[in-house]
């Protein structure tokens, strides 16, 4: 069944082909037959060779499928390949299985958008892009995948393009990913003068074996790739293109920028783990840049008024978290969290569209609220996404990813308590930001009419993924409880583990966060649900309205790269509309407008003239031949 | 049969070729320019010739006969193509066809 792995990204690319070249024939069942199934046969496929992979797991840990040589100059020779190991696997299932269910839920959010079809084209050409970047064997088809996701994110961020906003907000995550894409190229082209190869086994042999812990090249090129991931994963500075982002439509949303596409820089940083090992100074940079970003997008979180934006800021907040993991050496927590994010951030987004389809596109949560009698489905299962993003502890998937990323930041070599304290407050602030979202929408009086009676199609992927938010923690249970770490030892294949702390004081940890998570869910409750007035009139008066604007306005990181990058760039171009550069274009035209005029002379359209011309050059051309 | 000497040839060849070739740049009668491109072309075919012999080989001979083919062939399309722009101009002289001036 291993052979067949070249089709779980051949169908979706598959489905998006038809979809293009073809979909016009199609009806809309049609279509969302194409769209959906494609994926769906994907995901299938994926659990099947999951399998089988696993039953082979100890012959063959790692399995490469070799398909053509794409490109034969001297000795750069990549290959098209797909590798298989425990990493891969991790994240083919989680897009083909998540991405199956957010297509079918796509089916009837959708059901009377106009670019119907172009939806599904771009969500298939999307997954094809993903599981082309995640099973990639080196490093040339992993930017091809990489790139591929950044064209499909903008695309679908701009999919209502006829609205200038949702425009720029296309452009803006367009441009503001290119800077850490151009550090990525950069990145691997220095990988490959280096090491001689971009296969991923030959580059982490060949960095242990060539370069010394520690050296410049390693330093240069973990820092690159590091700049890469902070691009697609929205971390600081590059974090302002995902709020922006949620212009898209809320399943696109859900799918690439919650759930798969902004974790790649995630995978990148893992799938590199051995040049990243080599440089200590850059994991450190990794770790406190992810403490940071959790920290910064955490409190903006917390003065959000649109829905989408509230779960934007924790998605950035929570790839922070998988930040510090990786910056502590926590290879597997970080992806753990990935898992465990995906399921309940997707989850969150889902539930969330469905409350802005029957509000009829309204984000804004002061203008939710009561919604909890009104569609209890939907709020239970958002209950459960909630509780499993602020980490309610022991029941919730939340909880095992974030403790172990916590234990690790730690108890690591790499981490410190500084790390830990940073980890703990996000997580607060996490339980604080969650709750106040659940409070505001769902409790109190009713303010807005609610027309929607929620379909199977959009309840199915809901009851999953809520499913899954729970009990996808109990995949790696720490060594307080049970200690059954199942996806640690399946990916330390792959990734080295992280040593066993001290029992005693891990569990003494877990209870403290336990209880800050605890105290982040009572302050919410007692801030926006039962002192809800006095909470608003306090921040209407001055000096708590400004940090409030702060917060919401992201930390002003827009208004400060506005002054920085754009406004000196307009005012340059308004104060020097042509300089030098352009002379030289405007003197290359003025040349070919005088020589066109000179050479016009010669076409005198007399026959005698042309033989003439033709001997002269004749004989030139000869005496070239016979004296030089 | 006494062969001629290849350099007498070739000059022969040369002196034909630069009498066509001012034939067709200094006269105007286009009939008279079509005659000169004959001229210069069966040069090259005595130029041919004359290096088959030099070297033993059959294959000037051969060439030869090609190329009194396309002379052939020449001169139906040109006198045809003479005989349209006769209609069109009425007149031969070569200076009146300036219609492709730049």
């Amino acid at each position: 069944m291993l052979d067949l792995l070249w089709m779980v990204p051949a169908l979706p690319l598959t489905g998006y082909l038809i979809l293009a070249l073809l979909g016009r024939r199609l009806s809309r069942s049609g279509v969302a037959a194409v769209g959906v199934g494609s994926v769906a046969l994907s995901a299938l496929l994926s659990v099947r060779v999951a399998f089988s992979f696993v039953s082979s797991f100890h012959q063959t840990p790692v399995y490469v499928q070799r398909l053509w040589t794409w490109l034969n100059a001297f000795d750069f020779r990549p290959s098209v390949a797909l590798r298989l190991d425990a990493l891969s696997l991790v994240f083919v299932l989680v897009v083909t299985i998540v991405g199956f269910l957010i297509h079918l839920y796509s089916t009837e959010f959708m059901a009377e958008d106009e670019g119907f079809r172009r939806f599904f084209a771009y969500l298939n050409l999307f997954i094809a892009s993903m599981l082309i970047l995640v099973l990639a064997d080196n490093l040339l088809v992993l930017y091809l995948g990489w790139e591929g996701v950044g064209l499909c994110s903008y695309l679908l961020i701009g999919f209502w393009y006829k609205d200038p906003a949702n425009g720029y907000a296309a452009r803006k995550a367009f441009i503001i990913t290119r800077v850490g894409d151009t550090a990525l190229a950069v990145g691997i082209f220095v990988l490959y003068v280096g090491l001689g190869t971009l296969e991923i086994q030959g580059l982490v042999d060949q960095a242990a074996a060539k370069w010394l812990p520690g050296s410049s090249a390693a330093v240069a090129a973990a820092a690159l790739l590091l700049g890469g991931a902070i691009g697609k994963s929205a971390q600081l500075p590059l974090q302002t293109w995902l709020p922006d982002a949620m212009a898209g439509p809320t399943p696109v949303s859900a799918l690439i920028h919650a759930a798969t596409m902004v974790t790649a820089g995630v995978y990148l940083m893992v799938r590199m783990h051995g040049i990243f090992e080599l440089a200590p100074v850059i994991m450190i940079i990794t770790a406190v840049i992810g403490a940071l970003t959790l920290l910064m997008a955490g409190f903006s979180a917390l003065s959000q008024v649109d829905i989408k934006r509230v779960l934007a800021y924790s998605t950035i907040s929570q790839v922070g978290y998988m930040f510090l993991a990786v910056g502590v050496g926590a290879w597997s927590a970080a992806v753990f969290h990935f898992l465990t994010h995906a399921c309940f951030k997707a989850l969150l987004f889902l539930g969330a569209g469905v409350i802005i389809l029957g509000l009829d596109h309204e984000h804004n949560i002061f203008k939710m609220g009561g919604l909890r009698k009104k569609v209890p489905f939907v709020f239970w299962t958002f209950l459960a996404g909630a509780c499993s993003l602020a980490a309610l502890p022991l029941v919730t998937a939340g909880f095992y990813s974030k403790d172990l990323i916590l234990w690790a930041a730690w108890s690591s070599p790499g981490g410190s308590a500084w790390l830990w304290a940073a980890g703990v407050v996000g997580t607060f602030l996490t339980a604080a930001y969650t709750f106040r979202m659940v409070f505001i929408t769902f409790f109190g009086p009713l303010k807005s009419p609610f027309q929607l009676k929620p379909g199977f199609r959009l309840k199915a992927p809901l009851l999953v993924l809520a499913f899954l938010s729970i009990v996808a923690g109990f995949l790696e249970m720490p060594e307080s409880l049970g200690n059954l770490p199942v996806l640690s030892r399946f990916l330390g294949s792959v990734l080295p583990g992280l040593g066993g702390g001290n029992i005693g004081r891990q569990i003494w940890l877990q209870v403290f966060t336990s209880g800050v998570v605890l105290a982040g869910i009572s302050i919410a409750y007692v801030l926006f649900r039962r002192r809800f007035d006095e909470t608003q009139r306090f921040l209407g008066t001055p000096a708590p309205a400004r940090i409030d604007r702060f917060f919401y306005a992201g930390w002003g990181m827009d208004t400060l790269y506005d002054r920085l990058f754009v406004r000196p760039v307009e005012w340059l171009a308004r104060i020097d509309p042509d300089d030098f550069v352009d002379l030289i274009f405007k003197g290359i035209a003025r040349l070919n407008a005088a020589l066109h005029i000179i050479l016009a002379r010669t076409q005198t359209g007399r026959l005698n003239w042309y033989a003439m011309g033709m001997a002269l050059g004749a004989v030139i051309l000869l005496a070239l031949a016979v004296w030089l | 049969m006494t062969s001629v000497d290849f350099g007498t040839g070739l000059t022969l060849a040369a002196i034909l070729f630069v009498i066509g070739l001012a034939g067709v740049i200094a006269r105007r009668n286009i009939i008279m320019i079509l005659l000169s491109i004959e001229i210069m072309m069966n040069a090259a075919g005595l130029a041919v010739i004359v290096a088959g012999a030099r070297w033993g080989q059959p294959d000037g001979q051969a060439v030869f006969l090609f190329i009194l083919a396309v002379a052939a062939a020449e001169i139906a399309v040109g006198l045809a193509l003479i005989l349209r722009i006769h209609h069109r101009i009425k007149s031969l002289d070569s200076d009146d066809y300036t219609q492709m001036k730049g």
